[in-house]
């Protein structure tokens, strides 16, 4: 009787216990399917097609957390529908590779959920200018990806690369350039007051931007095509229809592996230094996933993995990565950048703009 | 059969829903787009309701001015250049057998399904130095050299009638097919010549037809703002390429509301213009 009452308890606590037990594996497991995702935006295109195939997979094998990528357009448009949206309570995506202009427009919403810095294990290797902080100092963005706008011609009809930005201003290139057509995504201002004026820092009051703007009207003959879209001057530069203008260091550089006849040169002046986030919608409720990504990312192997791969440059110190001399300098350069002066163009900006169009279309 | 006029809610009902997606699709965005025309601009975000007429203020100045003039050009020079070009092509086609016309509308259709970009980047191409029609002028020995035809008013203008033509062609082509013919035999019969005939009788029976054609040309027209970056100078950038840069690059939508609803308002007030002078035409 005693053993028959102890065996039935044993087998009913048997069955009980492995009920329990399988019962306790799979809530999680369920609620760990449902949670551990993370809804990733990326600018469209190049990008998007880089971190779908060489960033995301290996980060979901690495953390168990799925990501959805979402292409993002650029411009204003993805920090405009992110503000509505969580204006609404929702996230069209969690993180966001964000310019740094827009970055700042957020902040005045307070658009982005500050990280936690503590949660990055190599936050002290990142360089101070890929480290976006609200005034209070509060970090409002980590540094995503970064590029160079550099010079590029056309070797056909440039046999030798041009040293320096004042390539743009002389008068032997008249009807040859093509540049950007926004003051906030060309920033020849910039580049202007780093070739001619001593530094950006010329640009710190009204005397010095209309002096700026004054330098910079001189380059107008000499431009035969001002585009928003990248695709607009690519065709012409590789053809040698506008053999010279600025673009980009990294797409210049695939051109250059597909055989065409371009270049991209880092002008003494320093190519100029643009760069994207990774912010937090304060609608996104993955704020652990989301942190998981970003300290993922700025691993010194991811950012070498980043820069081999898709082309952008390290925002970590050059000392932490294991790139090699010809690797880092395929993706960057010594030469002190221009670094844009994203400040301008939230507390100058309709002034800037209106004063950009007038100059390029009047 | 006598229409009687409507006498219970009942009968109204028809009206029901195109009136509901007039107000759906036009009567709410449009008045959005207003409402937000008077917000205030943040420059270091976004915008906050408010009713201020800074937006529209700014948008008063002989640059703005200028270049609302030049998108008005513009239009009103392809609606005439398309008409021009589809009045007399319409005219001969609708002579044709019943199976060419066919095969040409077939032709005009495909035509419209290429989009605003592949037709830039084709006449792009087409007017380049380096792979455009120049060359051929210079295999045959009409030229010296292969010349860049781009970025002109010229190259603007030609994509942008090219862009419009199929939509012309389909409006002008009912009322052509229905034209009565005898009108024209009677014209022929008293002496007048084809040509003759064709502006004294078609063109002038079908001068509503041909001012309704010149509206909605002149309206799409208005509304282009990729051939102009892609074909053109800045100079010749329209107001909509200018809108684009507030909406998209600059996140300033009140002022780009402001352009939009200055922009409708123009429009509107030229096209019922065109409308009451033609009626006080008629009416002579």
């Amino acid at each position: 009787m005693n053993r028959l009452i102890e065996k039935s308890l044993t087998r009913r606590g048997v069955l009980g216990a492995g009920l329990a037990i399988s019962g306790v594996l799979a809530m999680p497991s369920i609620l760990r399917a449902q949670d551990k995702s993370l809804k990733v935006g990326v600018y469209g295109g190049y990008f998007k097609k880089s971190f779908d195939e060489h960033v995301f997979p290996d980060f979901t094998k690495a953390t168990g957390i799925a990501v959805e990528s979402v292409a993002e357009p650029t411009g204003e448009a993805w920090l405009v529908q992110l503000e509505q949206a969580a204006k609404a309570g929702q996230a069209p995506a969690d993180l966001s590779m964000m310019s740094q202009t827009s970055t700042l427009k957020g902040q005045s919403t307070e658009l982005w959920t500050p990280l936690d810095t503590s949660k990055f294990k190599h936050y002290g290797d990142l360089l101070p200018r890929f480290i976006n902080k609200y005034p209070d100092g509060r970090v409002a963005g980590i540094g995503a990806v970064a590029w160079w706008i550099t010079l590029v011609t056309n070797t056909d009809v440039y046999k030798d690369a041009p040293t320096s930005w004042a390539a743009l201003w002389d008068k032997a290139n008249e009807d040859k350039l093509g540049l950007l057509a926004l003051a906030s995504n060309s920033f020849l201002l910039e580049v202007t007051a780093k070739t001619f004026m001593g530094g950006t820092n010329a640009l710190d009051t009204e005397e010095g931007l209309n002096k700026a703007f004054e330098k910079l009207a001189e380059v107008k003959p000499n431009v035969r095509l001002w585009y928003r879209d990248e695709a607009q001057f690519e065709q012409a530069l590789k053809s040698g229809e506008i053999p010279m203008g600025q673009y980009y260091h990294d797409v210049t550089g695939l051109a250059v592996a597909d055989g065409f006849h371009v270049r991209s040169t880092f002008p003494k002046e320093g190519g100029i230094q643009d760069s994207g986030n990774w912010v937090l919608s304060r609608a996104s409720t993955k704020v652990d996933e989301a942190h998981a990504f970003i300290d993922y990312m700025s691993q010194p192997s991811m950012q070498g993995v980043m820069s081999r791969k898709v082309g952008t440059t390290p925002t970590l110190k050059k000392e932490v990565l294991d790139l090699k001399p010809e690797e880092f300098a395929a993706v960057s350069s010594d030469i002190d950048p221009i670094i844009p002066r994203y400040d301008l163009y939230t507390s100058k900006a309709d002034w800037i703009n209106q004063k950009w169009t007038e100059l390029i279309v009047g | 059969m006598r229409r009687e006029a409507p006498k219970s809610v009942a009968d109204y009902t028809p009206l029901f829903f195109p009136a509901l997606m007039l107000i759906v699709f036009f009567v709410v965005p449009f008045s959005t787009m207003i409402a937000v025309s008077f917000f205030k601009r943040n420059p270091s975000g976004f915008y906050t309701p408010d009713f201020v007429l800074d937006n529209y203020a700014r948008f008063l100045s002989v640059f703005f001015g200028g270049v609302l003039g030049f998108s008005l050009m513009l239009a009103v020079l392809v609606a005439v250049c398309c008409v021009c070009i589809a009045f007399p092509f319409t005219y001969l086609l609708t002579r044709r057998p019943r199976r060419a016309q066919t095969l040409w509308l077939v032709g005009l259709l495909s035509v419209l399904s290429l989009s605003e970009v592949i037709i830039g980047f084709a006449w792009s191409t087409l007017f380049s130095r380096t792979a455009g029609i120049t060359n051929l002028f210079v295999a045959i020995g009409l030229m010296d050299k292969p010349v860049a035809l781009l970025p002109t008013f010229g190259a603007v203008l030609t994509g942008m009638v090219y862009q419009a033509l199929p939509y012309t062609i389909l409006v002008l082509y009912p009322a052509l097919v229905r034209l009565d013919p005898t009108l024209l035999e009677a014209a022929r019969t008293l002496g007048a010549s084809p040509i003759r005939a064709f502006f004294n009788v078609v063109a002038p029976a079908l001068r509503n037809t041909i001012v309704a054609t010149l509206i909605m040309v002149f309206v799409f027209a208005l509304g282009s703002y990729l051939l102009p970056q892609i074909l053109g100078r800045p100079q010749h950038w329209t107001l909509s390429v200018l809108i684009t840069d507030q909406a998209i690059y600059q996140s300033n939508m009140p002022f780009a509301a402001a352009m939009a609803v200055f922009l409708v308002l123009i429009s509107l007030a030229l096209v019922g213009l065109t409308l009451l002078v033609g009626r006080r035409e008629n009416a002579l």
